[in-house]
């Protein structure tokens, strides 16, 4: 690739590190430490939080993944892919202010924090803390693959190297900087995206000799092409729904993306976040799985799905403007795996070794902690990343399902319905998990839906009857104190 | 109750209506519209009515009531303020 097109993604990338060791400055020195460093001291404003709730949601998949599925699928494939559109509201409407007032009355940093107060149970803790120590370790060490892949074909260096490249531009600043850097590394990532995708979509449009020129050149070649159900008319409605539990509504589960909905600075940034970020997210989806239809015109009879944005970056636009829009997935995943990383640094750090391990270590130790657990994860998954083994990519492609079935009813109910307790939340996360596993292997796609329904159905059975069940051990501290 | 959940529940139940509406809304137009014959489609802006309505259209109609959701019947509450003095010992 040539030095136009490199010299705006290096731009991006140094960019990137500079925000981000500048902001890591600011970390708090004095007790706050721990709510500062893993949620930047609940400060955030409308803006940064909607765009660092859109930039951890969107993935190397909304900008590579999905469209090259587009291109193949046809405009079905769009639909489907604005089931998205919900996420932009409905987490932080149902989670809502509950949450935010909640989380500050108990002092909760993490959604484990939560979990503790509201369900008293060590067990409940532990499950929680193992599922998304495995699931979130695994989701973003094959993030971090596909940074490095990204880097490796923009710029033809060799993988280890490229792997290293994208380390560095992640690690630096989010082991110095914690939560404040990795939202502001966030918001201009999430404008870069946006902007990446109007380009894109633009271009693409002018290179297609129009929009009705290329819906008649794509229903000349196969008419399934513009209906709702896919090339080969395998998307059936159901089917294309369900997607609405699995990355629809469903985000509401994710730990990445809870931990965002109590760290705002108060009602009117939730407020600002839920229009801006609604339709951001409908904007990016919409836009870049369109544009991968629309490539299909423009660069007809690629193979591997994946290579269709990159080859339509340097088709359709001069060299430097095809490296601000390549630099969209590479911000995709880089906000994506940042915030990961801090919410498994913290989820040991924080739920494991200051809860069960050691309540009283001092200030400068927790401080210490923080800082060499989250650049030890950053290493492992480094290591992890060179030679991925079969064991990391079987366990990510469960990650996004088996978290929402883990933790979806142990929040949302916890949250509004006093009679959930420790048997039900418990239940439900290794009902939840199990099954999904279970399902995924033995008969995925069960009924025509995408694997993750049932698992969330079973879920919500075992939360409601375990603690129908179990109703004498209730009443804990925080219904007690009517904070529940 | 803590008063600010009052309004908190509220918001909650009108996050998920809205998420329900949306939903009948993408339905109706990709399949009501799109299960016809591609012989029958008839264009927007070029593209196919059922895409337009359901996705395009969609988004925007959508980004919009999200706006008039949160400026109309979203209230602003305090957070920092405690209210745990009052509440405390209250019958649930």
């Amino acid at each position: 690739m040539s030095w136009d097109v490199l010299l705006p993604l290096l731009g991006f990338l140094l960019l990137m590190f500079l925000a981000g060791i500048y902001t890591a400055r600011q970390v708090n020195e004095g007790p706050g430490f721990l709510k500062d460093y893993f949620l930047g001291g609940r400060q955030l404003g409308g803006f940064v939080l909607a765009l660092t709730m859109v930039a951890t949601y969107g993935s190397a998949s909304s900008f590579i993944g999905g469209p090259g599925i587009a291109y193949n699928m046809g405009l079905g494939w769009v639909l489907l892919s604005m089931a998205q559109l919900v996420t932009g509201y409905f987490t932080l409407a149902v989670l809502g202010k509950k949450f935010a007032i909640v989380a500050r009355k108990i002092d909760a940093v993490t959604l484990i924090d939560f979990l503790k107060a509201r369900y008293e149970n060590k067990w409940v803790v532990i499950f929680a803390a193992a599922s998304i120590s495995i699931f979130l370790f695994s989701a973003t060490a094959a993030q971090w693959v596909g940074g490095g892949r990204l880097i490796e074909s923009f710029t033809g260096v060799s993988y280890p190297t490229a792997l290293i490249i994208f380390s560095f531009s992640v690690l630096v600043y989010v082991v110095a900087g914690g939560f404040r850097a990795v939202v502001i590394t966030d918001t201009l990532m999430g404008i870069v995206m946006f902007i990446g995708t109007l380009i894109i979509l633009a271009a693409t449009i002018m290179a297609g000799g129009g929009v009705p020129h290329i819906i008649s050149t794509l229903s000349a070649e196969n008419p399934n092409l513009i209906t709702p159900f896919g090339a080969d008319r395998s998307l059936t409605p159901l089917y294309v729904s369900s997607f609405w539990l699995l990355v629809g509504v469903g985000v509401v589960g994710l730990p990445q993306i809870t931990v965002r909905a109590m760290s705002y600075r108060n009602s009117k940034a939730m407020h600002q976040a839920m229009i801006i970020g609604t339709f951001v997210v409908g904007f990016i989806m919409l836009g870049m799985h369109l544009t991968g239809v629309f490539a299909r015109v423009v660069i007809p009879g690629i193979k591997v799905g994946d290579t269709v944005m990159p080859l339509l970056a340097l088709k359709v636009l001069p060299g430097w403007l095809a490296g601000v829009v390549l630099a969209a997935p590479l911000a995709a995943v880089m906000s994506t795996v940042n915030s990961i990383l801090l919410i498994v640094s913290s989820s040991i750090v924080k739920d494991v070794y200051i809860n069960y391990i050691k309540p009283d270590a001092s200030q400068q130790s927790v401080k210490r902690l923080s800082f060499s657990v989250t650049t030890i994860i950053g290493v492992l998954v480094f290591l992890m990343a060179l030679h991925p083994p079969d064991l990391l990519i079987w366990l990510n492609l469960f990650s996004f399902g088996g978290l929402e079935a883990a933790f979806i009813w142990p929040v949302v109910l916890g949250l509004y319905w006093k009679k959930g307790n420790a048997a039900g939340a418990g239940g439900s996360i290794v009902g939840g998990v199990v099954s999904y596993i279970l399902l995924d292997q033995l008969a995925p796609n069960l009924w025509g839906m995408h694997t993750v329904v049932l698992p969330v159905a079973i879920s919500l059975a075992a939360y409601i009857v375990l603690s129908l069940l179990f109703q004498k051990n209730t009443e804990n501290e925080l219904s007690r104190q009517n904070i529940i | 109750m803590d008063p600010r959940f009052k309004v908190s529940n509220r918001e909650a139940l009108m996050g998920i209506g809205l998420a329900v509406l949306n939903f009948i809304w993408w339905y109706a137009f990709a399949y009501g519209l799109g299960g016809k014959p591609v012989k029958e489609y008839q264009y927007i802006w070029g593209l196919p009515a059922w895409f337009f309505y359901s996705c395009v259209a969609g988004f925007v109609v959508f980004s919009i009531l999200v706006y008039v959701m949160v400026k109309v019947f979203f209230k602003e509450v305090p957070f920092e303020e405690d209210h745990f003095q009052e509440t405390k010992g209250e019958e649930k």
